[in-house]
């Protein structure tokens, strides 16, 4: 390989990171966008509609604002750690999309076989983006202790309490996942739920996926989980000394952990990038793929909308004492199910290449 | 009975779910936002708004100097001096109301034996300062000239209920 190549191969990387970075980041700008006009209108009001057609422009408007404002450090804040927090929390949310599979495309024809949309389509893929999100904790945990203040250390000590416990019983429900598709390609996991929606994993596992979903939302401090930051106790939790552009990479590191949840919930779950019924497979499998995460995002913002936040005893109560075992109780029957004898072969369905 | 209705409405988030069809219900709700500079709500002739002094047809200033509103104002918004004027009736030299200590309670318009302060529905006089907020008589005279039309409408619409 000459340095041609290595030239070539590191552009095209360049561009796949550039092409993905900017579109998740603006994906997070109009989330907030669409976030404030779904509640607006679950709460029987019109939202933003002011800045440019439909208050489009609310999200740049937004973000100019935020990048315009002073940061404030506070004296007797750490101030290395302080300012390292936020890109702490907001780069493993980034960094995560480099495994997501968005699809399959021959390019028009250009290659013979379809290939896999990701950045690095690594075979560990789901391992990957575990271990990276959970990374994000660092950060928070990091501008909960530099802060220097009671309100801050509170929402880090609460919000990393709650990634922890929620993080076990999602990593079990990916087990189950794992034991059906039988890979941990997450290519590999949507090509074992080809073949119409019947064949998705929501199907035999629907409480894993609820499991999934709502760990998600805990995962993400999200409503009605958003304890970490729940401003009638704690202000604003962990980012209560934080303004500014600081503050703006905290929300960006936020939303784009939402979208990837969404995109993974999708991936595992609801087939990927496969269209319900073959008839729709016309429409390329991105817009499915991404049309699936946008609904979950959906539904994120409805629960925002809907449900008051967790007692912080509840929370624990619902993670450690419901979730885990749960999980762990639908593990032993995926495992007893896919070795009984007539139950195999109804098992079967949902196992790539029929069962082993 | 009661155990297992209560387990099997846990287990299939049935409260989450009728929840969220009440929020997604709304939804699509016809939203009662009104949008405010295009968009108003009706004021009630009643509306307690900023003061204005009125004049007969004649042109002739109503107030008498009676001082009826200065004493019934709880703020002590209303500042007052008369004199004697050449005619020999009696009119007033000042009549400030400091719109920063008045609480809109509407006393002057009841005390006022010849209709002379009323209260126009005009709210919106936001001032960048507030010294701009004090309204001298000649000011006061002014928004009664202006809003004539309105006092006099808004006058007889609640006369029937005085």
């Amino acid at each position: 390989m000459n340095w041609v190549d290595v030239a070539i191969q590191t552009g095209i990387w360049a561009l796949e990171i550039l092409a993905i970075a900017i579109a998740v980041a603006l994906s997070v700008a109009y989330i907030t966008y669409v976030e404030r006009r779904v509640i607006g209108f679950m709460q029987v009001r019109k939202g933003c509609n002011r800045v440019g057609f439909a208050g489009l422009l609310q999200p740049i408007a937004d973000g100019l604002k935020l990048f315009l404002k002073e940061t404030i450090i506070p004296t007797t804040a750490s101030k290395f750690l302080f300012v390292a927090a936020p890109v702490m929390a907001m780069v493993p949310a980034f960094i995560a999309f480099a495994a997501i599979p968005f699809g399959e495309t021959t390019l028009f024809g250009l290659w013979e076989t379809p290939r896999v949309m990701a950045i690095a389509n690594i075979n560990v893929g789901i391992l990957y983006v575990m271990a990276i999100s959970s990374l994000g904790i660092y950060g928070i945990l990091m501008a909960g202790w530099a802060s220097n203040s009671k309100y801050a250390f509170l929402g880090a000590i609460r919000s990393t309490c709650q990634m922890v416990s929620y993080e076990i019983s999602m990593g079990f429900a990916i087990v189950t996942v794992l034991m059906l598709a039988g890979t941990m390609n997450l290519a590999g996991i949507v090509h074992a739920q080809a073949g119409g929606i019947l064949h998705w994993y929501v199907i035999p596992l629907f409480p894993m996926f609820l499991v999934f979903l709502i760990s998600g939302v805990a995962e993400t401090n999200r409503c009605p989980f958003d304890l970490p930051e729940g401003e009638s106790e704690i202000v604003a939790g962990f980012f209560v000394e934080y303004s500014g552009m600081w503050f703006a990479t905290f929300s960006l590191g936020e939303y784009a952990a939402m979208i990837l949840i969404s995109l993974m919930t999708s991936i595992l779950f609801l087939g990927g990038w496969h269209a319900p019924i073959a008839a729709l497979d016309v429409i390329p499998g991105t817009f499915w793929l991404l049309g699936k995460a946008f609904f979950l995002i959906f539904v994120f913002i409805w629960f925002r909308a809907t449900f008051p936040r967790y007692r912080y005893d509840q929370l624990m109560r619902l993670g450690w004492k419901v979730f885990l075992p749960w999980t762990l109780a639908w593990i032993a029957v995926v495992g007893i199910c896919m070795y009984a004898p007539v139950i195999q072969d109804v098992m079967a369905f949902w196992r790539p290449g029929g069962g082993v | 009975m009661n155990l297992i209705q209560r387990a099997v409405r846990t287990w299939l988030l049935t409260e989450l779910l009728r929840g969220m069809m009440l929020t997604g219900k709304y939804f699509f709700k016809k939203k009662i936002t009104v949008e405010y500079p295009e968009e108003r709500t009706p004021l009630s002739p009643r509306f307690r708004g900023l003061h204005a002094l009125r004049r007969y047809d004649s042109g002739e200033e109503r107030c008498i100097a009676c001082k009826l509103c200065e004493v019934a104002c709880p703020a002590l918004a209303i500042t007052i001096e008369s004199e004697e004027r050449d005619d020999g009736s009696r009119r007033t030299t000042r009549y400030d109301i400091d719109m920063t200590k008045c609480i809109f309670c509407g006393f002057c318009q009841e005390a006022c034996p010849v209709d002379a302060i009323v209260e126009t529905q005009e709210f919106e006089y936001a001032s960048e300062t507030r010294a701009e907020l004090y309204y001298t008589k000649d000011m006061l005279l002014k928004v009664g000239e202006r809003y004539e039309k309105q006092i006099d409408a808004n006058l007889k619409a609640d006369a029937r209920y005085n």
